[in-house]
């Protein structure tokens, strides 16, 4: 089955975010939508550790060890970018102040929920950092993952399994099969990769889809 | 004349005695106070509450002093990353004890105690695993959670320039936790790369007024431009 390349997967997300929003962009998956957000668009990339106006990654050499991301990777602040402390940076999230978070997934459920923090393995440490935050936090919840577990299982569940990160919470789920919205009548299929049917997403899928009406998206 | 400047890390840590609440700054080791927790170190104080974002890094700075043994308890919404193995084997021997807490929910419940809040409800965990045996509440329809604010008996945080006063600026991201642990604690202990004289910080910029800080250290400790490495 052809599937779309995680490449594709970041600059469809990327297509979605349009100029002047303030975006949070998760460790992993999510940091790829970086590389394909439009040059000429000024889009405000928000790191949690306090910084708006996050810019790529510093040359070799150049890296500042008081200048990271949440993932703890040397980065840049652009002109015009800003510094503050943790609880501002929280209230940027938690207040509605953010348009967009994109985050990694284990499972998403057809009502929105969302596991991303803890396979709920007994022996794991438990971590959950931002992630609670910024899934309740954010005007807009994109996640990124793929469509099946490794073992084929659909990731996109009628109720997680795993433990919750935050209730009804995701809006669009990019995966790589599809892109499907999660409205107040369900999952609403908005595109598939090419040569994939619909009711073949839906087998794999296992939860109820429906097609998208033709001004969504 | 009031002086806040103490002549050494370890004069400034003297206090902390056993059973103490001690917040640590930093993310990652963006901002942690490394030479005021190795003065906690030598100071020996036991049976510790740390509140830090982490649970350590390496064999350096807070997992040194978890390696010591003198932790009892972390709160902290991070404790496993790809070098916290101090952390992983004292929690995998029950020999800490771990309070995980969303990275939103610390900082609010840090800020709360900092700025006299008694508790609040936020919309954070709710519905999740963090949230259970919490008071909720549905307000205008959206469910929240109560959480009560974290206070502290000392805090260690580290910031770029101090003067004698208290006064405090910070250097990028390494402001981190500073500002809401410097309110949040009884006692604020700041080490700064530079005390500089009183007038010298812009008021316009001054981003922890001294009234939050009770003692300042200067450590001109050049820049690592790398994290610390593991012992070998």
């Amino acid at each position: 089955m052809k599937r779309f390349t995680r490449d594709q997967m970041a600059a469809r997300v990327a297509r979605d975010i349009p100029e002047g929003a303030y975006v949070n962009l998760g460790i992993g998956l999510p940091t790829m939508v970086a590389n394909h957000l439009p040059k000429e668009r000024e889009i405000f990339l928000h790191s949690e550790n306090g910084l708006l106006g996050m810019g790529p990654a510093p040359a070799a050499g150049s890296e500042d060890p008081d200048l990271i991301n949440a993932g703890k990777q040397p980065v840049t602040l652009l002109t015009g970018g800003a510094y503050f402390h943790h609880a501002d940076s929280f209230a940027m999230m938690r207040g509605g102040h953010l348009d967009f978070c994109v985050l990694g997934a284990f499972q998403v459920s057809a009502s929105g929920d969302l596991a991303n923090w803890h396979t709920g393995a007994i022996n794991a440490i438990p971590a959950v950092g931002g992630a609670m935050d910024l899934a309740i936090g954010a005007k807009r919840v994109l996640v990124m993952m793929d469509h099946q577990t490794k073992g084929g299982e659909s990731k996109i569940v009628a109720h997680c399994t795993y433990p919750l990160t935050g209730v009804k919470c995701v809006n669009r789920i990019y995966t790589d099969l599809a892109v499907i919205d999660v409205t107040p009548e369900g999952l609403a299929v908005v595109e598939t990769v090419d040569g994939l049917a619909f009711d073949e997403l839906a087998r794999i899928t296992g939860v109820p889809l429906r097609r998208a009406s033709a001004t969504a998206g | 004349m009031i002086d806040k400047t103490v002549a050494s890390p370890s004069a400034a840590v003297a206090d902390i005695a056993d059973g103490a609440t001690v917040m640590i700054g930093g993310f990652g080791t963006a901002g942690m106070p490394s030479e005021l927790i190795d003065a906690l170190i030598r100071n020996g104080a036991r049976d510790l509450t740390i509140v830090n974002n982490n649970a350590g890094n390496a064999d350096v700075g807070l997992a040194a002093l978890l390696k010591a043994k003198r932790v009892r308890k972390i709160i902290c919404s991070f404790p496993r990353q790809t070098d916290s193995y101090v952390f992983d084997a004292l929690y995998h021997a029950g020999e800490i004890e771990l309070e995980l807490v969303p990275q939103g929910n610390l900082a609010e419940r840090i800020r709360a105690a900092g700025a006299g809040i008694g508790a609040f409800f936020t919309p954070t965990a709710y519905g999740t695993p963090l949230a259970e045996g919490k008071e909720t509440r549905l307000i205008n329809g959206r469910g929240y959670v109560l959480e009560y604010p974290i206070a502290a008996d000392f805090a260690l945080i580290k910031a770029e320039k101090g003067d004698r006063w208290g006064n405090l600026v910070y250097r990028k991201t390494a402001r981190n936790f500073g500002p809401i642990m410097a309110s949040a604690a009884k006692c604020a202990i700041a080490q700064v790369r530079k005390v500089v004289a009183l007038g010298e910080l812009d008021p316009e910029v001054i981003v922890t007024p001294g009234i939050f800080v009770q003692r300042i250290v200067e450590i001109d400790v050049a820049d690592q431009l790398s994290p610390p490495q593991a012992a070998a």
